[in-house]
């Protein structure tokens, strides 16, 4: 499978898992959103040498993946993207600051080897609240949410008409690329002499095409927004939902429950 | 460049929302004001095509490499720097969103150094001043209009990627992240993306030369109106404000860079002299790392780096950090220059190409 089937196979498996219906699923895209950013700030505003204050935030993707029934190794095939960036970034870290902090049965364990892991796991927590929120929640629903807060109507219209288009988009490179590859046999990529026919044509193309499309939508009676499909909002379950993640994040992030619980230990 | 949510404090996180948020609501109330709403389905089909055709792989001649093309300086031609920028942040929102490429927290610095920068930059400082440049204006000349095309795109490309990048050092450096120095980062980060920019703009000129050939009026500011014509500047007025420009940034940013430390140094070191007290203690002459490999280590660095910490060796008055700053910006302009050599170079290549094609 090469790099394109493989984005366009993503799409349309994230699209299945948002479109389950769990007691996640079922939470209003609003509610999912604002528990998700709280949650990605509570990681990013750990201090890098505080990993056991740190470690106890796995607990809120290991629950929500528990009660959405999203499975875990799909998540982690997306790790692919986010750890080269963070690992070079990071990796630097154990050789530069090598002062150690603490001396694990007389091997000593430096400040840059737990700075470089907690860079790691924040890494690993952000991309699983994200990739939580979106295999629950439909792009239309997201799209409602975002509309909601005020987001521009032209660019929620966009981002989802987009949406829409790369899996189109995405098919026509894959045949015109496999097309290519047939009649240049043994050649890896598109020839220089090809580079800007290729993609020029498929732009110039898909325009002439999106204008027809618009017009359609024009005729079928388009006013320049969409209207929002949404699952009933607000009610108790998802004010509920809301307040407790928040409660339960922020005692995450104020009360050392590693230490705690090491104290119990010795 | 995608910055993953790891690599940023909240803060700096919030303050790149605000700034790609701000940039964001100017463009669509820009965008408002035009009140042509079919340019939202071409602005859907200009990014998924963007976003699709980074997914192709583009063989670099004489190099087992591929390249992309740089998604930005594209849809500012096509379209314009606001619904470029808003395209582009379409692009960036989806890649975040579903391929995990770049966070969600981060998207704000992601889109200011991706979609920013190659939008509004790319446009106002190149593609602009260039299509408006008499060296559009010979009639018949197309070679000279396709060098204009390949001219604004390469320096456009390799230009904002090198801002981009930048940006990316200084979010993460403030952020207190890496352990890496400041400077060191930037001499990992900006030559890599220099080769990177020059081959985006290289494929980015491919592509708008072929829409140039097949459908001109596709492009921004290549077809003007007889009134627009009239006010055609000469290439050298546009070449001399470019130049100007850098040497000002250079000027002024190398002032700053050295006049507070960066976020990593203050914060290990403090900036007494400012007031502070030294925040963790630390002296900077002894700090951390002490071993014999590095101090040896740090000499060949002391010995080998080219103007360190971007002021001259045995000098602290500002007027040492400006002339490294002078000189940093005509590296670039000689670095830029060649460049224009390569790409004519290029330019009369593919032209070949099309005709055997």
């Amino acid at each position: 499978m090469n790099k394109i089937e493989q984005s366009i196979s993503e799409l349309y498996e994230i699209d299945d898992l948002a479109a389950g219906n769990s007691m996640i699923h079922r939470r209003s895209a609003l509610a999912k959103l604002a528990v998700t950013v709280l949650y990605i700030i509570l990681v990013m505003s750990f201090h890098k040498y505080d990993l056991p204050g740190l470690v106890p935030m796995v607990f809120y993707p290991v629950i929500l993946f528990q009660l959405s029934g999203i499975p875990v190794s799909l998540c982690f095939k997306k790790l692919r993207y986010v750890l080269p960036v963070v690992c070079a970034v990071g990796i630097v870290n154990p050789f530069l600051d090598r002062s150690p902090v603490l001396y694990l049965g007389g091997v000593p364990v430096t400040g840059g080897m737990i700075s470089f892991l907690t860079l790691l796991l924040k890494g690993i927590f952000c991309l699983q609240a994200s990739f939580l929120l979106i295999s629950t929640t439909r792009i239309e629903e997201i799209c409602a949410a975002l509309r909601k807060i005020r987001v521009p109507s032209m660019l929620v219209t966009l981002l989802l008409l987009t949406y829409r288009y790369v899996t189109l988009m995405a098919q026509e490179v894959l045949v015109m690329t496999q097309a290519y590859s047939l009649r240049a046999p043994g050649q890896k990529g598109i020839h220089y002499s090809a580079w800007g026919s290729f993609l020029g044509q498929l732009l110039i193309r898909s325009r002439d095409r999106a204008q027809q499309l618009y017009s359609a939508m024009l005729l079928r009676g388009y006013r320049g927004e969409f209207p929002h499909a949404q699952r009933a909002a607000g009610g108790f379950p998802d004010m509920a939902y809301t307040l407790v993640w928040t409660a339960f994040l922020l005692f995450l992030r104020f009360v050392d429950l590693s230490t705690l619980a090491g104290g119990l230990l010795i | 460049m995608h910055m993953a949510d790891a690599l940023l404090a909240p803060a700096v996180a919030a303050t790149m929302y605000v700034a790609s948020g701000t940039a964001a609501v100017i463009s669509v109330k820009e965008l408002k004001k035009d009140d042509n709403a079919d340019k939202l389905p071409t602005m859907a089909v200009a990014s998924a095509l963007v976003f699709a055709g980074q997914m192709i792989n583009y063989t670099i001649p004489g190099t087992g490499s591929s390249g992309h093309m740089c998604g930005g300086m594209l849809l500012s031609a096509l379209l314009g720097p606001h619904a470029g920028f808003l395209s582009m942040i379409v692009v960036l929102t989806i890649q975040c969103l579903f391929f995990a490429d770049g966070g969600l927290m981060a998207l704000g610095a992601n889109i200011w150094n991706m979609a920013f920068y190659g939008c509004f930059v790319g446009y106002y400082l190149f593609w602009r001043p260039i299509m408006r440049s008499r060296l559009m204006d010979k009639s018949g000349d197309r070679n000279t209009r396709r060098f204009a095309i390949a001219l604004a795109s390469i320096l456009g490309c390799i230009v904002t990627l090198q801002m981009g990048a930048f940006s990316v050092v200084l979010e993460t450096t403030i952020s207190g992240i890496t352990e890496l120095p400041f400077t060191a980062f930037c001499a990992l980060m900006q030559p890599i993306h220099l080769a990177i920019g020059l081959v985006e703009g290289l494929i980015t000129s491919a592509v708008l030369l072929y829409v140039y050939e097949a459908r001109p009026k596709m492009l921004m500011d290549v077809e003007l109106t007889p009134a627009e014509k009239g006010s055609r500047r000469s290439l050298g007025g546009v070449i001399v404000t470019i130049a100007l420009l850098a040497v000002l940034t250079g000027g002024v940013l190398s002032h700053f860079a050295s006049e507070s430390p960066d976020g990593l140094e203050w914060a290990l070191f403090g900036n007494e002299e400012a007031g502070y007290s030294a925040n963790m203690g630390l002296n900077e002459e002894h700090y951390g790392v002490s071993s014999s490999a590095a101090d040896t280590a740090s000499g060949i660095q002391e010995k080998t780096s080219f103007l360190p910490d971007y002021a001259f060796k045995d000098s602290d008055s500002a007027a040492g950090t400006t002339v490294s700053g002078l000189a940093g910006s005509l590296m670039v302009a000689a670095a830029a220059a060649a460049i224009c050599v390569a790409g004519h170079f290029f330019r009369r290549k593919t032209g070949e190409g099309h005709g055997t094609a």
